[in-house]
């Protein structure tokens, strides 16, 4: 079959003579690996301080740019478009050039995605820290710098498109077509869901209301999570997982059939966010059901996944770069078990508005979207530095710092999460309310420290992470010159 | 042809791939969104709901701003728990005025759909200077600084405007009094009257 020749040839870079291949565009790749860094420390961080703020909320010191309403926007959108989104935009420049065998598309243009993307970036970190919001999850950022958005996300659509259009392999490889997806469903969703009318620079109303404006925002936000937390870094699964483990992609139909069932399916599963609530009953059902269908193409690609591991255990038993790949695999796997089952109307009468829903996004975010990056920059800052990592025994540290700390993270907000859903919904003998909401929140305080003890962890093994890429890439004595 | 030959087709050809992952992507969101757009009912007020005045919605962009909703809901469910803990339960009707709507997804405190009324104002105010004083187990920040910030009446003013022409408000010429109404009013004072105005067009009506 062609497409595992591809595949072959993709894994083995020895398949091909290096003089037919182009000079590739490497300085914008780098430039984001950089601040694929910088972004996680600093989101992190931010991650970090909210969990203690929920411990000991003295430390909202009552300046209103720290206090945990306007500090956690500041971390989900740094997380999210700054860590994930320069991760995504950086791993497509350099894996659309090496699987078309074609030099990037306009390079000019994709030093303008770059400063576009980080300059605003840093005008929206500076919004957010003001208060300048429009209230909508994760489509925060106002008006303005929505515009801005989404004329960076075509300029890097141009680009990337532009460079499969110039490849000399006639398929396009499977790590593209998600990236594509990425790039094409992404636009969609926030050119409907940020349709507004402004009101002043920097306040706008939406142009759906109360219900309408649930629906369409959370159809957004659903799928800002399919596409670019899902989508996008499955691109990055199907080319650096086979890379890492020296094997080709186990299976192109069912990479194929998970591709089109994944694209289909997830659009429809946002309702489950509004369950109960004041949306029609029949966009909440069929939310459910396509939510459980969700589960058949996330399983296959992550199956597939896994199959192509297959053989490559002894490997990444020394590499902690494949070992972050693979872990992130079988969190893919968990979150991907657990958001279907969540979405099960009677499930989430229990899980729904409490801490397990944070729970289940960290196991995504942190065990999934993370543990991929990771394991995808242990094998791209050796390769574009052309210098071997600076210290082993720090990477498996951080391996070992990161699983402790999603670990704790995840099972403190497991019992949290419970705990509050079946505490809040308990009555008593007379059928009255059998816990005050301040005693359930009593209840849940030993948790909220486990997971700042957890995110501690996790954010220590990112500093270990950024420490050693900077020793890596450059290295302070003469020997690391080699 | 079959399918894994109509994906080689468009595999092999990036603008037919374009347009096929749009294609199928949309689907979904034509399904559930479209529908809701055209369903009157999401858009009929409830009887006794107002659109509100200009110091309640100088609070309601208080209560944006420092994104108090990212940990109180305003959505309560049809659950006997629910509506024994907070009051009758949410319905679309209540909503139609609300850009963008508030119902959250959080509740790291209690949900706010039906907090109207159920505090007095000294209560508010002893609580958002600082929450501890009144909860003694409570993790929420406080607002001590909100006393001090005067409502801005101009901002106000243009939201009021903007939001009548894009309601279709039944009653025009709140957003001229705008000024008059904030005159010597704080944030602090804003917010609360946004607070007390919450929920309250459930009065009257069987749970």
């Amino acid at each position: 079959m062609a497409q595992a020749a591809i595949d072959a040839q993709t894994v083995s870079g020895a398949a091909v003579p290096a003089r037919v291949l182009p000079k590739y565009e490497s300085a914008v790749v780098n430039a984001f690996i950089g601040m694929t860094v910088l972004w996680a420390v600093f989101g992190m961080s931010a991650g970090v301080w909210l969990a203690a703020e929920m411990v000991w909320p003295v430390l909202n010191f009552d300046l209103p740019w720290l206090t945990f309403g306007r500090l956690r926007t500041v971390h989900t959108n740094s997380v999210v478009f700054g860590f994930g989104g320069s991760a995504l935009i950086g791993t497509s420049f350099y894996v659309v050039q090496r699987t078309c065998r074609a030099r990037l598309f306009a390079p000019g243009l994709s030093w303008m995605v770059f400063w576009g993307w980080q300059i605003g970036l840093l005008f929206g970190m500076a919004t957010l820290f003001m208060g300048i919001n429009t209230g909508k999850e994760y489509a925060e950022l106002e008006w303005p710098l929505d515009i801005a958005i989404a004329l960076v996300w075509v300029a890097y659509g141009i680009v990337f498109f532009g460079t499969i259009a110039r490849r000399k392999i006639r398929p396009i490889y499977v790590a593209n077509w998600f990236y594509g997806a990425l790039i094409i469903v992404v636009a969609m969703l926030h050119i409907v869901n940020s349709a507004e009318m402004p009101v002043t620079a920097f306040k706008s109303f939406p142009l759906y209301a109360g219900s309408r404006d649930a629906i369409v925002q959370w159809w957004y936000g659903h799928n800002a999570v399919g596409f670019f937390l899902t989508g996008g870094f499955l691109g990055m699964m199907y080319y650096f997982l086979p890379k890492q483990a020296g094997n080709p992609t186990w299976s192109y139909r069912l990479s194929i059939a998970s591709f089109w069932g994944f694209v289909f399916t997830y659009i429809w599963a946002g309702p489950h966010h509004l369950h109960y609530s004041a949306i029609p009953d029949w966009v909440q059902n069929l939310g459910m059901v396509m939510s459980i269908v969700l589960l058949l193409p996330s399983w296959g690609t992550m199956i597939n996944g896994v199959m192509t591991l297959s053989g490559a255990w002894a490997k990444a038993a020394r590499d902690p770069g494949l070992r972050f790949t693979a872990l992130a695999l079988a969190f893919y796997g968990l979150a991907t078990f657990e958001g279907p089952m969540l979405a099960i109307k009677s499930v989430n009468a229990i899980s729904h508005y409490t801490e397990w829903t944070v729970g289940h996004v960290h196991s995504g975010a942190l065990g999934w979207n993370a543990f991929i990056t990771f394991g995808a920059l242990y094998f791209l800052v050796p390769a574009v530095s052309g210098r071997k990592l600076h210290s082993l025994r720090a990477a498996n540290i951080h391996f070992f710092l990161a699983l402790a700390g999603v670990g704790v993270y995840i099972l403190s907000m497991w019992g949290a999460g419970v705990t509050q859903g079946l505490l809040w919904l308990s009555l008593d003998e007379n059928g009255e309310v059998k816990y005050s909401f301040a005693e359930v929140m009593r209840a849940i305080e030993p948790y909220y420290l486990a997971r700042f003890f957890g995110g501690v962890l996790f954010l220590a093994g990112a500093l270990l992470m950024a420490w050693n890429f900077l020793m890596t890439a450059f290295p302070n004595d003469e020997e690391g010159e080699k | 042809m079959n399918a894994p030959r109509l994906h080689k087709f468009l595999e092999e050809r990036s603008g037919f791939f374009i347009f096929g992952v749009l294609f199928v992507s949309m689907l979904g969101g034509l399904a559930q969104i479209v529908p809701s757009l055209f369903d009157g009912e999401l858009a009929r007020p409830a009887e006794n709901l107002r659109p509100l005045g200009a110091l309640e919605l100088a609070g309601r962009e208080v209560y944006i701003r420092e994104s108090c909703a990212l940990c109180h809901t305003q959505q309560v469910r049809p659950f006997v728990a629910e509506v024994r803990r907070y009051g009758a339960h949410s319905r679309a009707e209540e909503f139609v005025y609300d850009r963008p709507f508030l119902w959250g997804s959080k509740r790291t405190g209690p949900d706010l759909h039906r907090v109207g009324g159920k505090y007095s104002d000294e209560w508010h105010r002893a609580h958002l200077i600082n929450p501890r004083a009144v909860v003694p187990s409570s993790i929420m920040p406080a607002y001590p600084w909100l006393e001090n910030t005067p409502a801005d009446s101009g901002a106000v003013q243009s939201l009021l405007f903007a939001l009548e022409k894009i309601n279709g408000a039944r009653e025009k010429g709140g957003a001229l009094r705008a000024g008059e109404e904030l005159r010597g009013k704080t944030e602090m004072d804003a917010l609360i009257a946004y607070l007390q105005s919450l929920g309250k067009s459930a009065e009257g009506r069987r749970r």
